[in-house]
C-alpha cells in the first residue's frame, strides 16, 4: 500500500500481539469453556434433560443390579462400580453429537469467521472440543451428587477430584474430535447424528463402564483395549472410588487419542469451512 | 476448474473498495484468498505487505471480516459476541471492555447489547456482526455481501456506518456486492467481476462517463460483461490488461 498517506489514527494501528503457540492453544480453550458456560447460562433446559439418562443408568440399572451380585466388582457394591462408568457414559453421550453443532456452525457463517481469526486449525479444534466438555463437567456433577445421595463411597482427597476433571476433560474432549472428525467426512447433520447414533452404544458396551474387562470375551477384550472409553472409565474409578487402576497410563492414552483428534480434525477442518 | 482467473487489483488506505458482479462471478472466492481461507493455486494477494498466503497469522490479525452468511452466535449475547472476538484477536484484558463498548456504539446496538443475538433483527444483526469485526480495530475490513437480505432501509443504515467507520478510523474497506447502488453510493472505485475475471476498474462515476452520457453503472456492467470479444479493442481497457498478469496487491 503506498501513494496516498491516509494512515489510520495511532489508536487503530494496534494490531494485536503474536503469541506462542501453547499461548495461544490455552487461550483458546479457555475463550471456549467461557462460551459453553455463558450459553449454558442462558438456555439450561438442554442440562435438564441431559440429566434425565445418567438418572436412569444409576437408580434403575444400577439399584437393580446391585442386587444381583452377580458381577464381581472387587467387593465394592455394584452401584459404587457403575457410578464412573456412568459418568464417562454420559460425557460420551454428551460430545459424540458434538459435530451437529459444528455443521451448524459451518451452515451458518460461524465457523468461517472462527477460522479467520488468529487461530490455528488446531486450536480452534482443541478450543471447541476441550471447551464442549463444559457440558459433560456439569453432567458429571449431577451424576456425582447423586452417587453421594445414593451412599457411593466417594473419595475425600480433592486431588482426586482434579484428576477426575482433567480425565473427563480429556475423554469428551476426544469423543468431540471423533464427531467432528465424522462431521468433517459426511458433512450432514443428519448423518452425523446417524452415525452417532451407531456407534454409542458399541462403545459403551465395549468399554468397561458397566462389568469388569475379564469378564468379557476375548474379542471383546480386544476392542476394549482400544477403546478410549475403557481408560477414562479406568482412570475415573481410581480416583473416584480407589479401585485399582493405571490412572498414569489412562492419562497417556487419553492424552494421545486426543492428539491424533486433534491432527486428524483439523486436518478435515478446511474441508468443513468450503 | 478455475473459480477466479486473472483478477488483480490494489486499493489505496482509507478506500471503500467495491467488487461489483452477479452471483458466482467469483467474488466470494476472491475474498476468501484475501482473508486467508482459501490459498491461490496462482498469483499472489498483499494486504499491508504481508503475504496472504505465508504469513497467514499476521495478515489476519490486520483484518475484520465478515461472511456472507449469518456469523453472529444467536446463543450469545450482542456483548458476548463481541468478546468472543477480542479474546479471539487476543486482545489486552485491560483493553477489551473499552474496545468492546466503542464498537457497540459505533454500530448503534449499546441498548441492545445485554439481549441475546437470537433476538436481534436482521439490520440489527449485521450490524452486530459488523461490530464483532471492528473490535479488533482492524486496518482493513473485508465485507462479503454486506446488505445481502436487508431492506432498504437497514441498507442504508449499514451503508451510513461503514461511511462513519472510515470518516473516524480510516479503515480500508473492501466488500462485494451485487447491488449495483450499493456500488454507486458507497464504494470510492469498483471492480466489475464476472465469470470469475475483472472487467474493468474505476470510480463509480468515472465508469459510467468512459460509456457515454446518462449512463448508469447497470450499463456499464452489461457493457463489459456481455461483449467480452470486443473489450481487446477498445483501448479504454488497456490499462486494465496491463495489470492482469501482474501480482494481485492488496494494501
Amino acid at each position: 500500500m503506498s501513494g496516498q498517506s491516509a494512515a489510520p489514527p495511532a489508536a487503530w494501528v494496534s494490531a494485536s500481539p503474536a503469541h506462542r503457540w501453547w499461548w495461544v492453544l490455552g487461550s483458546r480453550i479457555v475463550t471456549f469453556c467461557w462460551v459453553e458456560v455463558a450459553k449454558i447460562r442462558h438456555d439450561r433446559t438442554e442440562l435438564y434433560t441431559r440429566a434425565i439418562q445418567p438418572v436412569l443408568w444409576l437408580l434403575i440399572f444400577g439399584e437393580t443390579f446391585s442386587r444381583l451380585r452377580v458381577i464381581p466388582t472387587g467387593g465394592r457394591p455394584y452401584l459404587d462400580f457403575m457410578a464412573p462408568g456412568v459418568i464417562a457414559q454420559s460425557a460420551l453421550f454428551v460430545s459424540i453429537f458434538y459435530g451437529i453443532q459444528i455443521i451448524w456452525e459451518r451452515d451458518a457463517g460461524i465457523l468461517t469467521k472462527l477460522m479467520a481469526t488468529p487461530t490455528p486449525a488446531a486450536a480452534l479444534i482443541a478450543g471447541k472440543a476441550f471447551g464442549a466438555s463444559v457440558r459433560s463437567l456439569v453432567q458429571a456433577l449431577v451424576v456425582l451428587v447423586l452417587s453421594l445421595l445414593l451412599g457411593v463411597g466417594l473419595s475425600r482427597n480433592p486431588l482426586d477430584y482434579l484428576g477426575a476433571v482433567l480425565v473427563i476433560v480429556l475423554g469428551a474432549g476426544f469423543f468431540s474430535m471423533l464427531s467432528l472428525t465424522i462431521a468433517g467426512i459426511v458433512l450432514s447433520r443428519e448423518r452425523v447424528m446417524g452415525i452417532g447414533q451407531a456407534i454409542t452404544m458399541p462403545l459403551f458396551f465395549a468399554s468397561n463402564a458397566l462389568y469388569p474387562v475379564h469378564l468379557m470375551p476375548g474379542w471383546l477384550q480386544v476392542l476394549s483395549a482400544v477403546n478410549p472409553l475403557s481408560y477414562e472409565v479406568d482412570a475415573l474409578r481410581a480416583l473416584l472410588i480407589g479401585t485399582p487402576g493405571n490412572v498414569g497410563v489412562d492419562l497417556l492414552v487419553l492424552t494421545v487419542a486426543c492428539l491424533a483428534g486433534i491432527a486428524v480434525s483439523s486436518a478435515l477442518l478446511p474441508r468443513l469451512a468450503k | 476448474m478455475k473459480a477466479v482467473d486473472d483478477v488483480s487489483f490494489e486499493v489505496a488506505p482509507g478506500e471503500i473498495f467495491g467488487l461489483l458482479g452477479p452471483n458466482g462471478a467469483g467474488k466470494t472466492t476472491t475474498i476468501r484468498v484475501l482473508v486467508t481461507l482459501l490459498s491461490p493455486d496462482a498469483g499472489s494477494a498483499r494486504i499491508f505487505d504481508l503475504d496472504v498466503s505465508r504469513e497467514v497469522m499476521a495478515v489476519r490479525r490486520q483484518i475484520g471480516y465478515v461472511p456472507q452468511q449469518l456469523s453472529a452466535d444467536g446463543g450469545l449475547t450482542g456483548w458476548e459476541n463481541l468478546m468472543l472476538y477480542a479474546r479471539l484477536y487476543d486482545l489486552p484484558r485491560v483493553d477489551r471492555r473499552e474496545r468492546i463498548d466503542a464498537a457497540l456504539r459505533l454500530m448503534g446496538l449499546a441498548d441492545a447489547q445485554d439481549r441475546l443475538a437470537s433476538t436481534y433483527s436482521g439490520g440489527m444483526i449485521r450490524r452486530l456482526e459488523l461490530a464483532q469485526a471492528l473490535v479488533n480495530r482492524p486496518r482493513l475490513l473485508v465485507l462479503d455481501e454486506p446488505t445481502i437480505g436487508l431492506d432498504p432501509v437497514a441498507r442504508g443504515d449499514v451503508w451510513d456506518r461503514v461511511e462513519a467507520l472510515r470518516a473516524e478510523a480510516g479503515t480500508t474497506v473492501v466488500l462485494t456486492t451485487h447491488y449495483m447502488e450499493e456500488a454507486d453510493q458507497l464504494c470510492d472505485r469498483v471492480g466489475l467481476m464476472h465469470e470469475g475475471r475483472l472487467g474493468a476498474i474505476g470510480s463509480p462515476d468515472e465508469l459510467k462517463e468512459r460509456l457515454g452520457p446518462d449512463a448508469t453503472l447497470e450499463d456499464v456492467f452489461r457493457h463489459h460483461a456481455g461483449a467480452g470479444a470486443r473489450l481487446n479493442e477498445q483501448g479504454s481497457l488497456r490499462d486494465v490488461r496491463s495489470v492482469r498478469r501482474t501480482a494481485r496487491r492488496l494494501g
